[in-house]
């Protein structure tokens, strides 16, 4: 296959096989754009040719189904991917103060990648931890009480983290 | 279900055909309701709301492109509320679009200016958020500028529907909605054939073709070069509709004497070369058809269904012939067999070709079409470019005198004449194919089956005693669908015309707007067109490529004979394979399985 990573075609191209035999297969469409974030965590350009080929529809059209809807991440995310809470308990405790420090430290917007790919940010919502907030997620590990030098503290332990692997 | 109904419009009874929407059963009876995004060829978007009207008993207005007519429906169509409520919607669309129309391509015949007019939108209400895009230049023939789009996706249902490419859709939402190629790459990297179809369909300039009139006027103006310019068949079937004339007048000779008028030294026709195209491509079929080569034969003239091969057909690219298209034989014969007879030097030549056509700007760009390192056609422009040139020096088109064209490369046959339309092609190649196979003459010449704009068409004559099967297809979306055909039975047909753009060359991608009250894709006009065509063949005495004196000369004088040496090197190609990301792949897919 074309994609710098093979790993999850096959699995995707089966998906794509079960919905191709239901009637109006492609209506399933957004089910396997889900199905590919979930693996990739993203939208491979290469793999959506590649859906493109299976499931007879142009790609301009999928591309257009992938910008419609904001869940769909067109870019691949960075390493570690840094989910801020905007939940309501973090937000009233100021957690859009520490998401502006960590877009002014890391120099990227909401939704982008550092340039070295290791960091994304996405906002989240309520991650169910409300009695520390404001909390950050990076790689399933929470961290609570946040203030925007913590925030940028932890950010910088993941970089040496990276620098040492 | 009744054939007929009873509906009322404007207080008054009518009789219609049952099973129509309102706009259409409106249009029968003479009403005239606006519209934007409606498309009678297209399917229904119901994107723009311009044609909103009142239907008793309904809460809002509809929309009558989408509403179908009952018996006993009530409809008012020009209300003053409905009169304000689609001037409310035309001045929201005009809110965000640049407004800058003094110095837009589209001056003048934009359907968006034309409906402010019509409603009457005489001040501004509203200023609105504008757009602020960056124009999309990569193509060598058309350039998208999203700021003037105002999304009434007639371009996307163009390029699917009718062409099967689909090389844009709509992309991001709400106000930042877009029109674009898939992952937003450049246009001249996607899958687009540079057709051009988007801007004849576009009601604004958001496609318009990439104009290189300013740069031929300063050739002109340049004395250390010689100027030559080729006009395609089907510009003079269309160039005065662009001038207010009545679609269909042939304006073969008074293009070329504006063409002189401009400055240019020497005007030849492309039908010189159209004929030479046949020579060397039914020369090539009879050696296929003798097993020398792979049948069916696919012709090889228009270049956007040469970029489409490229791209969808990789595998049937030793199908089409190796003929290069009229306009690029002539421009490397100008700049050798002309520059030796005239001892000019080829350098100094610089070659324009006049094309309905925008996908021949790419063609003259392509590397491989290059004589003694040099670029063979230096420049082409549309019809619509050279009818803006003309009206813009000031040259009085519509009464001029009409002129010759100049000789060695300005006669031609009636053969070379129907090029221009869907069928022409294969026509004239049979006209020439047959008589240099059989050494007879060929009684019946007009190929009826092969003409007309349906779809897909198809004939049959007999080459001593073998039987010949044609085919014939114009817009890429019939093309899809016959070479479908082809990869289910490959021996169906032994020879195939492919034109990309619907009615052939007559409605390329370059030919003039159509005046106010014609649209796009409009099948009477195209008709009209072609009949401007098929009568100048009528017309001519000589009517078969292989009897054009000219074309004999520079054989016996230059190329020897058909598939010469001296012919493969200046007028045949190569084509390759080449593969876009956000290929659609409906047909590669229908490859892989054999479906
Ligand atoms: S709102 Fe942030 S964890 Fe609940
Ligand atoms: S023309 Fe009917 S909605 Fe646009």
């Amino acid at each position: 296959m074309i994609t710098e990573d093979n790993t999850f075609i096959d699995e995707i191209k089966n998906f794509i096989a079960t919905k191709m035999t239901l009637p109006n297969p492609e209506s399933n469409l957004i089910a396997v754009l889900h199905k590919v974030q979930q693996l990739y965590c993203y939208l491979p350009k290469d793999v959506i040719d590649m859906i493109a080929i299976e499931m007879n529809i142009p790609a301009a059209h999928i591309w257009g189904v992938a910008t419609f809807y904001h869940y769909f991440n067109l870019k691949k995310p960075g390493k570690y991917i840094i989910a801020i809470c905007l939940g309501t308990a973090c937000y009233v405790k100021g957690s859009n103060k520490i998401l502006e420090a960590i877009k002014e430290h890391l120099k990227i917007d909401v939704g982008q990648v550092t340039e070295d790919g290791i960091f994304s940010i996405q906002p989240a919502r309520c991650v169910g931890a409300c009695g520390q907030a404001p909390v950050l997620m990076i790689d399933e590990k929470i961290y609570g009480e946040l203030t925007p030098d913590k925030a940028i503290e932890i950010i910088e332990k993941y970089r040496n983290k990276n620098n040492n692997d | 279900m009744q054939d007929t109904i009873t509906i009322t419009i404007n207080g008054k009874e009518y009789k219609v055909k049952a099973g129509q929407t309102i706009m259409q059963a409106a249009d029968s009876l003479g009403f005239h309701i606006p519209r934007l995004c409606y498309h009678p060829k297209l399917s229904i978007e119901g994107a723009c709301r311009v044609c909103i009207v009142e239907v008793e008993g309904m809460k809002n207005f509809v929309a009558s492109c989408a509403f179908p007519i009952n018996n006993g429906i009530k409809i008012k169509t020009n209300t003053a509320q409905l009169r304000r409520a689609r001037r409310d919607i035309v001045e929201l669309i005009l809110d965000n679009h640049p407004q800058d129309c003094h110095i837009c391509e589209r001056d003048g015949n934009c359907e968006l200016q034309h409906l402010a007019y019509t409603m009457g939108i005489r001040k501004k209400h509203f200023e609105g958020q504008k757009k602020n895009y960056d124009l999309d230049l990569s193509s060598a023939s058309v350039i998208r500028d999203p700021n003037k789009c105002i999304l009434c996706g007639r371009c996307v249902r163009m390029c699917t529907e009718i062409q099967g490419v689909s090389a844009i859709d709509y992309a991001n939402r709400g106000f930042d909605t877009v029109v674009m190629p898939a992952y937003n790459q450049p246009l001249g990297e996607s899958v687009c054939s540079h057709c051009g179809q988007c801007i004849n369909i576009c009601p604004t300039a958001a496609f318009v073709e990439k104009n290189y009139t300013q740069e031929l006027f300063e050739k002109l103006d340049d004395e250390s070069i010689i100027k030559v310019v080729q006009v395609a068949p089907a510009v003079r079937a269309a160039i005065g509709e662009a001038f207010g004339l009545e679609p269909g007048r042939n304006m073969e000779h008074e293009t070329a004497a504006a063409l002189r008028k401009l400055g240019f030294n020497y005007v030849f026709d492309t039908q010189f070369s159209a004929d030479l195209t046949i020579m060397e491509e039914a020369s090539e079929f009879l050696e296929r058809v003798q097993g020398k080569g792979k049948l069916p034969l696919i012709t090889s003239c228009c270049p956007g269904w040469i970029n489409c091969a490229e791209k969808f057909y990789p595998e049937m690219l030793e199908n089409i012939s190796t003929s290069k298209s009229p306009m690029s034989m002539m421009s490397p014969l100008l700049k050798t067999y002309f520059a030796q007879k005239q001892k000019i030097d080829p350098e100094k030549i610089f070659c324009v070709a006049v094309m309905p056509c925008t996908a021949k700007k790419c063609e003259s760009e392509r590397p491989e079409h290059t004589v003694n390192d040099m670029r063979a056609t230096d420049l082409v422009i549309t019809t619509r470019e050279l009818a803006w040139m003309i009206k813009s020096a000031g040259i009085d088109f519509v009464n001029i005198a009409g002129e010759a064209y100049d000789k060695p490369c300005g006669m031609s046959s009636g053969a070379a004449t129907i090029f221009g339309v869907t069928g022409g092609v294969m026509e004239a190649a049979v006209r020439t194919a047959y008589e240099l196979y059989t050494g007879e003459t060929m009684t019946e010449i007009e190929l009826e089956d092969i003409r007309g704009l349906q779809g897909i068409k198809e004939g049959q004559l007999t080459l001593e005693g073998q039987e010949i099967r044609i085919a014939v297809a114009h817009g890429l979306g019939n093309a899809h669908k016959l070479l479908k055909i082809v990869k289910q039975e490959p021996d169906k047909y032994h020879f195939i015309e492919i034109m990309a753009c619907p009615g052939g060359c007559i409605g390329g991608g370059g030919q003039p707007y159509p005046s106010e009250n014609l649209i796009p894709l409009d099948q009477n006009l195209l008709n009209t067109r072609a009949k401007a065509l098929y009568e100048s063949d009528r017309k001519n005495t000589i009517r078969r490529s292989h009897e054009n004196p000219e074309v004999q000369r520079l054989y016996r004088e230059f190329l020897k004979r058909p598939l010469s040496d001296k012919s493969h090197e200046l007028l045949h190609t190569h084509y390759k394979a080449k593969q876009p990301q956000g290929i659609v792949s409906h047909m590669l897919n229908n490859l892989q399985n054999g479906k």
